[in-house]
């Protein structure tokens, strides 16, 4: 009899194990009376993928004589050694799920037509049965598998958050923001901000090759050379040299680290940087974006890598944005790479570091559409606050006579000329600019001929300023809030548009005195802000 | 008064309704205070329902201009003169919105625009 599903993975002695190309193992189980088992041997049986025996049983109907068999079978073979004379092939939905393999008869005559016929009917029985239990251990098997691994990713993100930093430090006058999302699988990205004993700040990110435990394990360890390393030698380049040193010994083979290392002053901006191997850092300025480049080899590859060591300067008003291939290398439905070039753009239109990370993370999920997160995503954005980098475009004075605001507006139209404002940002630019130097020759210099208005025309990445003065000390025309009704109805004079026109022209709108002199900023933005109605799935 | 002033003006006339058009060229700041003033005479002489501002020519309007408008504006409403504007740029269109002129000159393209209107 064919032994219960149970026992039959208890008990493997009496099991004959087969090899094939089928998910499932052939097995056999044979139960024999108490005296026969005394005589039974235990046979374990290798069939291979190609052995000409699977094809011959699959096909057989009924049980087979073991001499009958094809004489190239090394399975055949090594049942007549064995002494087994008949087979009986188990089929369940066409297919050989195992086989029962008889000795001789005890009573030494052969095997009756009848003793066939029930062994027949028996094996029709038992291979659903048989085929049934097989894919139940299967599942089994599956869901202990999924367990194992479920439990590995957990303990991977339990030792990569461990050494995240769980806050960035306020650093004044820069603003630091980072991001982080692990993959399903868990990859090594990591970074860190360790405050340096001479006040400057060292910014670490970096990715180890591969996934899971072991990633999170060497992610581990290079964490803390870099701890270790960073604050004592100071130099990105010596920092990096002496952690690979460490790794080199000790990293599993096939496994590195990418890693960048840089040093920010905070007073004048100045950041020295190292990079082994990791992706370049994209700073935005007035003049679009640009990469921090310097070269080195990964870490853990190669003893005695050398180490390039740069320096740049973040101006007031730049974004840095440090990065993992997560972002870059993350597919879309259509299996195209997100790539440098969008995060480049999303970098060119970064006025502070938050709203920068923001609109990485945003722009990364519309991009992979229903493609699942193939790696982790680290983003670290450093900000240094304060005006953004201004070029001089043109600055004149005139002299305050009446009408001469028409030779500000040509003039400042003649700067603005090639910074690509539109129509409308033009007009605006030129009608406020020619009220601020009206305003500036009647009420600030009172029309005195000698008396200079000194006009500065410039522009930052984003905005095109003009800046009038005038020597009248803050003095201001009188400023009620004009209102057309009561001008129709006589109760206000019909004139005091002037202030109300140029603060309707402008995007910006800045005034400042200093002793007689008396400046107003006018500032129009050279891409108008985004329409929030003309984004997907806005309201409408 | 600037003697380079450059503010022109010329006036037609047109029946049912009686309109004038007020064609004005150049800028409209507070050299076009005289121009105005005596275009808007010489539309009144007439006594027209309506009188037509057309800004086609004009290149310039500033606050002082603006100004202007109002007092001519006023002076129509007294009178019981519908005003309307014809030829603004976009952007002055935009500053007659803001100043709300808008509410009370209606403004059209051109001047064909701006009779057909009157006559409808």
């Amino acid at each position: 009899m064919v032994h219960p599903i149970e026992d039959e993975v208890a008990d493997p002695s009496r099991r004959v194990f087969g090899r094939r190309k089928a998910p499932v193992p052939v097995s056999v189980a044979v139960d024999l009376p108490a005296e026969v088992v005394e005589n039974s041997t235990e046979l374990t049986l290798d069939v291979g993928p190609n052995d000409p025996v699977l094809a011959f049983l699959q096909g057989a109907t009924g049980p087979v004589d073991v001499a009958t068999l094809p004489h190239a079978s090394p399975a055949a073979q090594s049942m007549r050694e064995s002494g087994v004379e008949l087979v009986v092939p188990l089929v369940a939905s066409g297919e050989l799920v195992g086989l029962l393999a008889l000795g001789p008869r005890l009573s030494e005559r052969g095997y009756s037509r009848d003793d066939r016929q029930l062994l027949d009917t028996l094996a029709r029985y038992a291979a659903p049965a048989l085929r049934l239990g097989q894919m139940v251990r299967q599942q089994e098997v599956e869901a202990r598998d999924r367990e194992r691994y479920e439990q590995e990713l957990k303990i991977a993100q339990l030792i990569q958050q461990q050494f995240l930093p769980s806050s960035l430090p306020e650093l004044a006058g820069w603003h630091l923001s980072a991001f982080y999302r692990p993959a399903r699988t868990v990859g090594g990205d990591f970074y860190d901000v360790m405050e340096l004993e001479d006040g400057r700040v060292m910014v670490v990110t970096g990715d180890v090759t591969d996934k899971g435990v072991p990633a999170a394990l060497v992610m581990a360890s290079t964490h803390a050379l870099l701890r270790e390393a960073g604050p004592r030698l100071v130099s990105p380049s010596a920092v990096l040299a002496r952690v690979n040193e460490l790794l080199c010994d000790d990293i599993p083979a096939h496994m590195f680290v990418t890693c960048l290392v840089m040093v920010v002053d905070l007073t004048t901006g100045q950041v020295d940087f190292a990079n082994a191997g990791h992706n370049l850092p994209f700073l935005s300025g007035p003049d679009g974006v640009r990469e921090l480049r310097a070269t080195g080899m990964p870490l853990g590859l190669m003893p005695d890598s050398p180490y390039d060591e740069m320096r740049d300067i973040i101006q007031p008003g730049e974004v840095l944005l440090l990065y993992s291939d997560g972002i870059t290398e993350q597919h879309d439905d259509s299996g195209e790479m997100f790539g440098f070039g969008r995060t480049e753009k999303l970098v060119s239109g970064a006025t502070n570091g938050a709203d920068l990370v923001d609109a990485c993370v945003t722009e990364l999920e519309r991009f992979s559409g229903s493609q699942e997160q193939e790696d982790d995503v680290t983003l670290v954005t450093l900000e240094r606050r304060g005006h953004a980098i201004e070029v001089i475009l043109a600055t004149f004075s005139v002299p305050s006579v009446a009408g001469n605001e028409r030779q500000v507006l040509a003039q400042v139209a003649e700067a603005v000329a090639d910074c690509g404002l539109t129509q409308d940002a033009l007009d605006r630019l030129k009608t406020a600019s020619a009220e601020t130097a009206m305003n500036a020759i009647e009420h600030g210099n009172l029309e005195q001929a000698e008396a200079p208005v000194d006009v500065v025309v410039s522009r930052s990445k984003e905005q095109v300023n003009v800046e009038i003065t005038d020597r009248g000390g803050g003095r201001h025309e009188p400023a009620d809030i004009p209102d057309l009704d009561l001008k129709l109805a006589g109760l206000q004079t019909p004139r005091g548009w002037g202030l109300f026109l140029i603060q309707n022209m402008v995007d910006a709108l800045e005034e400042r005195t200093e002793g007689e002199l008396h400046t107003v900023r006018l500032s129009v933005l050279l891409a108008p802000p985004a329409d929030p109605r003309s984004a997907d799935g806005g309201p409408a | 008064m600037n003697p380079d002033s450059s503010t022109t003006y010329a006036v037609d006339f047109s029946s049912e309704p009686p309109t004038a058009v007020l064609r004005l060229t150049g800028q409209i700041d507070r050299d076009a205070a005289s121009a105005l003033s005596a275009a808007y005479d010489t539309a009144s002489s007439t006594d027209p329902q309506v009188v037509v501002l057309d800004f086609t020519e004009v290149d310039y309007i500033n606050s002082t201009g603006i100004a202007l408008v109002v007092g001519l504006l006023a002076r129509a409403r007294a009178e019981k003169r519908a005003v309307h504007a014809a030829g603004l740029t976009d952007h002055y269109r935009h500053v007659f919105e803001i100043t709300r002129l808008s509410d009370f000159i209606k403004v059209f393209t051109d001047v064909d625009a701006a009779l057909a209107a009157s006559t409808n």
